[in-house]
């Protein structure tokens, strides 16, 4: 199977099988094939992509190279790029060229990888179909009139139609796993304060965690070595030493003690999910994972807890958008109360809107001890019930989603039902734990993703068992129909195989 | 009708860091505007605060001062309001949990007496920008130098009953936070300023009555009048039967007065919150008592001592160490002129704080060095010059900066000590004053003084007063 992966152009690259000026001229030629069906990019940094594949290639001449030097990536427009258009996907920051880079850009471009764009997203992150982003919809690769999730909605797609071999993204509440799941590649969300948050657009601080989706947990592994660590301008970066996690990817399963979640498998779960999700079972346990099952109690509470405490931070993250500094500026305001509310009325989409308004409820004179405090006992006692189950495994595993990817403007009415998609992936941001997606199996055509979490810090555990199963099954080497799966600069365009 | 005055104050002191509370940025006055502001300073997307460790060392150090309660684990919280000088959109403060909790500052008054004032918390916060509404035509301009500078908020208790106290109570403050080296007390540069709750009730009564907020207060004379008008405007309200409106009212010292900013009604909903941007402030005991034996002798302690070890009286020694700058040249000058303490104590706070007020001189930069000064001590108790003399000494000294014994020497202003010289000058008096004396010695006892007057002309004042009384009892 002639499938790139990160790893795969790595070791290409590093053999001088191509440059990395030749990968970089594939990425680009594939973003502008695609961006008309995908809509997956905002913005393409084409000229400064090669200038940087130069730099990169010279590098690999002189052995002053690492694993990503000369890669191509895409960052989610959440992360600031100095002197690049950084959007969030909203009108409000449509026009605003950030001044400095977010330290994950910065860590990998010092990595020497290549930013050939910026991916589409659900305006500031909110949402989980990408439609509420002001650049209009991504669409999903595997089947256009369907969403790819989100928020991290272009950076899932974009990886799925291998524009590039990975993407940024970002995951407040889901928007990694979520859209790693219905595009069938793998995302991982690192525990809280394990990646820095600095230069990433904030909408929920205490929940928002970087992480990458990539084509493998090996790919997984490799980008988060170079963006993982301590970082003093992030005070909620933790200062604890990153592993070697590529040096654990294959250590054996034997004795693994896998939880099943019994809150996630019960009504609400589509079978033709359940059914994938449960075969990787079989595959663990022929590994040598020990499987049981585990019950957190109070995970049901998490889609609730979650839109009080994330509304809740994010209508006052968002106050710093007012028109007066940069972003959207209506136009003539006759004095600053009318600067204010068209500014904001104008600059920001319904969802977001929505979500201020639920945040300034809930943190009101009044209200704040029955919502945002009631919320943050009810986010311990989840914190508790997930130590607790760590006690008895190492662990746990679930679906990712409830359904396959569904169809665009299927739930856009509905803001209730398009929150419950997020039901699976909450518990560990409230938590603040690791957790991945990655594919495992198909139901009518689309991919099915299935969910990992780990401990505080058990990363390197999440990923050694997401590349064993990765090794066994070949789900996540699967693409699209229409989109290259093998990489051959100058050949021109290939066509994958896609899963039919 | 007597009525009681009610009075809390709400000072912000300026700490004294290198940079600002959140950022890398200088905290430096007086620079072009918006050059000292940095990503972080200005709100930009994505960047993030990090504490600065100096200014929460300042508040610890304070507390203890105090003798408050340094909080084991405080937590930082974001005040949410909108207002173009404040680039977030909320101001990172403190609210359920602040650094210091109840201490309390005692406060000698004008008669003497000792008033202990409560301290209900002091907290930790970021300060504003400026918006400038003058001198751009039809537009308001931001200054984003002074957003992020770290400020102590203390609130007192409402313990003061006069604006004479209130101001007593914001002096100890200013030279507390000045002993302390955690705020520079610059009040033109807004480095310490106040807000005064101010209510009225019958006297005897125990419930406080209705209060409002007065803001804007960056003076202590300004704090006086502005409080006195308030009391005013209150007591008639009252008197005329209506009732005092609970809203924050803006001091214009232009005017003398002050008027509404806005009523209980009108006031925000700052939907406070723990920010999540930044970890729980958490301190282990070994913190707080290196924190401690690092406190620099305070006003209280030195002033004590300078009762014990100078024998001044408490007013005297308070007075003195009301700054720290003027209590270590009290000590230099004793220190040149050990033998004096208390005329140390007199000249200090007399000609030489007369000197400095009058010329508008900081005693940092006083001309007149206290060795110089104790220099001139020396020549009064050794009897080179007289008191007297001494004055007409320092004005020369304070003028050109000289010594002393340089300026005595060259007027001649040396003391007339020798009994020979002395008795010379008397029998020539006598001589030419036959009357007088006759006078003098059927009774007229008055008569004392013209001698004296006489001796004093003759010698240019010089004549050393002791040695001129005793010569003439003797001679007449």
């Amino acid at each position: 199977m002639a499938a790139e992966t990160l790893a795969r152009l790595s070791a290409g690259l590093a053999a001088r099988q191509y440059s990395s000026v030749e990968l970089t001229r594939e990425a680009l030629s594939r973003i502008d094939r695609a961006q008309p069906q995908l809509n997956a990019l905002v913005t393409v940094t084409a000229e400064r992509a090669l200038a940087t594949a130069a730099v990169a290639d010279r590098r690999l001449a002189s052995g002053e190279s690492g694993p990503l030097t000369g890669v191509p990536i895409i960052h989610k427009d959440i992360f600031c790029t100095s002197g690049v258009l950084t959007t969030c996907g909203s009108k409000m920051l449509s026009n605003f060229v950030s001044p400095y880079d977010a330290t994950v850009v910065s860590r990998l471009g010092a990595a020497g990888m290549v930013m050939v764009g910026k991916a589409n997203m659900d305006e500031f992150a909110m949402g989980s179909s990408n439609e509420t982003s002001w650049f209009g919809p991504v669409h999903n690769p595997w089947d256009l009139t369907r969403v790819p999730g989100g928020s991290s909605g272009g950076s899932a797609a974009a990886v799925a139609a291998r524009l590039a071999p990975l993407a940024t993204a970002t995951d407040t509440g889901g928007s990694i796993r979520q859209p790693a799941a219905l595009c069938g590649v793998t995302g991982i969300k690192p525990t809280y304060g394990r990646v820095s948050r600095y230069g990433m657009i904030a909408f929920a601080s205490s929940l928002d965690q970087a992480g990458v989706i990539t084509v493998s947990a090996e790919d997984a592994a490799l980008t988060l070595q170079a963006m993982a660590g301590f970082d003093a301008r992030d005070s909620t970066s933790v200062d604890v030493e990153v592993p070697d996690y590529r040096a654990s990817l294959d250590a054996p399963l034997t004795g693994l003690k896998v939880g099943i979640l019994k809150e996630f498998f019960g009504a609400g779960l589509a079978p033709e999910v359940e059914g994938p999700v449960r075969e990787t079972l079989a595959v663990l346990r022929k590994l040598g994972a020990v499987v049981r099952e585990v019950s957190l109690p109070s995970l049901p509470l998490s889609v609730p807890t979650y839109y009080v405490v994330a509304p809740a931070e994010c209508s006052s993250n968002l106050a710093r958008f007012d028109g007066v500094r940069y972003g959207h500026r209506c136009e003539n305001p006759k004095d600053l109360q009318d600067l204010y509310q068209r500014s904001r009325a104008e600059g920001f989409g319904a969802e977001v809107k929505r979500r201020i308004m639920t945040g300034t409820y809930v943190l009101s004179a009044g209200y704040y001890d029955a919502y945002y405090l009631k919320a943050q006992k009810v986010r311990a006692l989840i914190n508790a019930d997930f130590i607790r189950a760590f006690g008895e495994v190492d662990l746990l595993l679930g679906p990712t989603t409830p359904t396959v990817a569904f169809g665009l403007g299927d739930k856009t009415s509905d803001p209730i039902t398009m929150y419950l998609n997020d039901i699976y992936t909450i518990g560990a941001n409230l938590a603040g734990l690791p957790a991945m997606s990655i594919p495992c199996g198909f139901a009518g055509g689309l991919p099915v993703g299935v969910q990992l979490i780990g401990p505080h810090f058990g990363e390197a555990k999440l990923l050694n068992a997401a590349h064993r199963f990765q090794q066994e099954t070949d789900w996540h080497l699967r693409g699209p129909t229409g989109y290259a799966t093998s990489f051959e600069p100058g050949a021109g365009p290939t066509s994958g195989r896609g899963e039919k | 009708m007597e009525w009681e005055t009610v009075i809390g104050l709400e000072i912000h002191a300026q700490l004294a860091t290198r940079t600002k509370i959140f950022s890398g940025s200088p905290t430096a006055y007086g620079a072009e505007p918006n050059t000292q502001a940095d990503l972080v300073d200005l709100g930009y997307p994505g960047v993030l605060p990090v504490l600065n460790g100096a200014a929460v060392r300042m508040a610890v150090q304070f507390g203890l001062a105090v003798g408050a309660k340094v909080a084991r684990r405080s937590v930082f919280a974001r005040k949410n309001y909108f207002y173009p000088d404040l680039p977030k959109g909320y101001q990172i403060s403190q609210y359920e949990l602040p650094i210091v909790a109840g201490g309390h500052l005692d406060v000698m008054l004008e008669d003497g007496s000792v008033k202990r004032v409560g301290i209900t918390r002091a907290h930790l916060e970021e300060d504003a920008g400026k918006s400038l509404h003058e001198g751009h035509a039809g537009v308001s301009a931001i200054d984003l130098n002074r957003a992020g500078t770290p400020l102590i908020e203390i609130v007192s208790e409402p313990d003061m009953r006069s604006a004479k106290e209130a101001v007593a109570y914001m002096k100890k403050v200013h030279t507390l936070v000045r002993y302390l080296g955690i705020c520079d007390g610059n009040m033109q540069e807004g480095s310490f300023r106040c807000d005064a709750n101010v209510s009225i009730r019958r006297k005897g009564a125990e419930k406080y009555g209705t209060r409002a907020e007065l803001k804007n207060l960056n003076s202590f004379r300004f704090v006086e009048k502005a409080i006195n008008h308030e009391v005013g405007r209150q007591i008639e309200i009252m008197e005329s039967g209506g009732q005092v409106k609970q809203e924050t009212r803006l001091y214009d010292s232009d005017r003398d007065e002050t008027r509404s900013m806005r009523s209980k009604e009108e006031a925000n909903d700052y939907r406070y919150f723990p920010d999540p941007d930044l970890l729980p402030v958490v301190f282990d005991d070994a913190f707080i008592e290196a924190q401690r034996a690092a406190l620099p002798e305070l006003p209280d302690q030195k002033a004590a001592r300078f009762v014990t070890q100078y024998g001044l009286s408490a007013y005297d020694a308070q007075l003195l160490t009301a700054s720290s700058e003027l209590a270590d040249y009290y000590e230099q000058v004793v220190a040149e002129a050990p033998a004096e303490p208390k005329l140390a104590a007199n000249w200090v706070m007399g000609d030489f704080s007369a000197a400095l007020n009058k010329d508008g001189i900081d005693i940092g930069k006083s001309r007149l060095t206290a060795v110089q000064l104790g220099g001139l001590l020396l020549r009064i108790s050794d009897d080179t010059i007289s008191g007297k003399l001494a004055k007409e000494v320092f004005e020369v000294m304070w003028a050109d900066g000289s010594n002393a014994d340089v300026v005595i020497e060259a007027r001649g202003l040396k003391q007339i000590t020798d009994s020979g010289a002395i008795e010379k000058v008397i029998d020539e008096i006598i001589a030419a004053n036959p009357k007088q004396l006759a006078d003098f010695r059927s009774g007229k006892d008055k008569l004392f003084g013209f001698f004296v007057g006489q001796a004093m002309k003759a010698t240019g004042g010089k004549a050393n007063p002791a040695l001129l009384n005793d010569l003439l009892k003797k001679k007449l």
